[in-house]
């Protein structure tokens, strides 16, 4: 019995062909069973995710199953596509690296792990898994949980939303007695606003020249709107706030916002301009308790991010080989797993 | 007995110290609790040491400086297994751990000195002061060690672009709150050694309560401009450093009170 994996990616399939194979929650269990009997496959599960669709297999014949996955994923779909294909060594190397993100579009995210062990529960569940594939997985969990804790590939964010987020966190803690204020009705804020919603952040005051706007965004991601002559009334009581108006001048000065940081006491506040030009005076920052970073900063920090997760990927594929070792280890003792073909070579 | 538990709890401390220093030159994000069980050890065989100690002597063993610098670094040990895991401020005791370990190896390498042989009945209240004072002292040691890491990431999210060390040190709200737990409890046990030593059977030196009123009172005014939101926690910071460093000078005045108690 060998194991193997066929699939396609972010990087081998465009999202218009990703749709058509993504595999509804629902109907996971049914799939997992006509595949299982099409391709007779002793074991099997199904991860689909937005990036990737990727079925794991256990076969005697793993090039002819394989081929039979792919040809009942298309006949599913409606589509044709460039399956990638990995067997044995190759393919428990290749889950690994998919639990450990480093297989992902933004490499270190976390999300798939999650994602990767809602599959597995779910073929686990239904009886498509047995003593090969419950090892694999098993084993995978245990890399991506030693590869998180050993290395910083989940170290730093990546993306303005999540660096705002970090720096929030780093000032705050515990994002959810956060109140946070948005300057400026544009996607950029919003999308700021929802990661740091995504992090606990409850409360939330829009604000925008144009008040049906703000009172349409903030119906959308459940906040209150506020008049825009109003909202720096609204900074005594704020943790956070989101600027990204198209204002020609600053909005707010140190003289200004010097006496609300001395009734708001040893409160900090963190300001996050993403406009252009700045709705923020840069000396705000020196205010004691004011911490301000704006659209270069925090660009700046997720390119230190990409290229700091960048800098692990050798370490984690370290760990990883260690791994693949240990379950190539276990398969070779296994009367039911095909020996010669398994190598540690990648 | 003695000397092989001291040795044993400054190999504990070097423990913590060193797996501190690699884990963060590794720059792991998160420090593993291998640094709390080393100075949680240190802090047992430290205790089994001064146990011994006290045995010997009759009373607390403060009597001379190698027992104070001890005693000081047990204290600072106990005030970090109380706030440190607390807060799950793990990074506290990568702080923490150089600091016991520096106290114990100076303690180490004085000159052997034996332990003083009782002379009469102890003063109950000379001991209370004596005792209660160095740990208080050894907990504000730990609120400047949270006052360093409060600056540190302050500056770190000031900065256009934070180093790594940013990622490593907890959020500044949280090394607010440590900081003023720890002042609380310093200034709660500095208060009880001063009123103790009212009662003190021998009068103590101008110079020595002189200085012990004075750091006391920085400290109770830092602490009251704090709570009635007069002072930021920037300051307090800045003054908890600054308030230990003249802490620290007070400590000669100490040898002379572990002089007084060998007597």
């Amino acid at each position: 019995m060998n194991i193997f994996c066929i699939g396609l990616n972010h990087r081998t399939a465009g999202v218009s062909l990703r749709e058509r194979f993504a595999v509804e929650e629902g109907s996971v269990v049914s799939l997992l069973s006509e595949l299982r009997r099409e391709a007779a496959l002793g074991e099997a599960v199904v991860l689909s995710t937005c990036n990737r669709v990727e079925v794991y297999g256990l076969s005697g014949d793993a090039e002819a199953s394989a081929r039979a996955c792919a040809d009942f994923l298309q006949r599913v779909a409606g589509a044709e596509a460039e399956f990638y294909r990995r067997e044995q060594a190759e393919g428990a190397r290749h889950l690994f690296r998919v639990v450990c993100g480093l297989d992902s579009m933004v490499v270190g995210e976390t999300e798939i792990l999650g994602q990767v062990k809602e599959a597995y529960a779910a073929a686990l569940r239904c009886g498509a898994t047995g003593a090969a594939l419950n090892r694999l997985f098993q084993q995978a969990f245990r890399v991506a949980k030693q590869v998180r804790t050993e290395t910083g590939i989940t170290r730093g964010a990546v993306s303005v939303g999540s660096v705002a987020v970090e720096l929030a966190e780093k000032i705050f803690g515990d994002l959810a007695d956060c109140r946070v204020l948005l300057l400026g009705a544009g996607k950029a804020g919003a999308r700021v606003a929802r990661s740091l919603q995504s992090r606990g952040v409850r409360r939330l005051v829009l604000s925008n020249r144009t008040f049906e706007r703000a009172a349409g965004l903030a119906r959308e991601l459940g906040g209150m709107a506020l008049h825009f002559d109003q909202w720096q009334s609204a900074l005594p009581d704020v943790d956070i706030v989101i600027s990204s108006t198209a204002a020609r001048g600053r909005l707010l000065s140190a003289g200004e916002l010097a006496p609300v940081m001395a009734a708001r006491g040893d409160r900090p506040l963190f300001l996050v301009d993403l406009a252009v030009p700045r709705d923020f005076d840069p000396a705000l920052n020196d205010l004691d308790g004011v911490f301000l970073h704006d659209i270069d900063s925090l660009q700046a920090m997720a390119q230190q991010g990409v290229e700091a997760r960048g800098l692990e990927v050798e370490r984690c594929e370290e760990l990883i080989e260690v791994h693949v070792a240990e379950f190539l280890s276990w398969a070779r003792q296994r009367p039911d797993m095909a020996k010669p073909s398994l190598s540690a070579a990648p | 007995m003695e000397r092989y538990l001291l040795a044993g709890s400054t190999f504990f401390y070097l423990l913590g110290f060193a797996y501190s220093l690699l884990q963060l030159g590794a720059g792991k994000f998160r420090p593993g609790r291998l640094n709390l069980y080393a100075i949680a050890g240190g802090f047992v065989l430290q205790t089994g040491f001064l146990y011994l100690r006290g045995h010997a002597v009759g009373r607390c063993p403060i009597t001379n400086t190698f027992e104070i610098l001890v005693f000081l670094s047990w204290s600072v040990a106990l005030a970090y297994l109380v706030v440190g895991t607390t807060y799950r401020i793990s990074l506290l005791g990568a702080f923490t751990a150089p600091l016991v370990f520096g106290l114990q190896l100076v303690a180490l390498l004085l000159p052997s000195a034996p332990a003083a042989a009782r002379r009469g009945p102890p003063d109950g209240w000379l001991e209370l002061h004596a005792s209660t004072s160095l740990v208080a002292y050894g907990v504000l040691a730990l609120a400047c060690v949270a006052g360093v890491m409060f600056l540190v990431q302050e500056k770190q999210l000031k900065m256009r672009v934070p180093g790594s060390i940013f990622h490593i040190l907890p959020p500044i709200t949280t090394l607010a709150e440590a900081m003023k737990r720890l002042l609380w409890f310093g200034v709660i046990l500095l208060s009880i050694g001063i009123i103790a030593g009212f009662f003190i059977g021998t009068p103590i030196g101008r110079i020595k309560s002189g200085a012990s009123m004075l750091v006391w009172l920085v400290y109770a005014v830092v602490l009251f401009l704090w709570t009635r939101n007069v002072l930021h926690s920037h300051r307090v910071a800045q003054y908890c450093i600054g308030a230990f460093a003249l802490a620290l000078v007070t400590l000669p005045a100490m040898y002379a009170l572990g002089g007084m108690l060998a007597k």
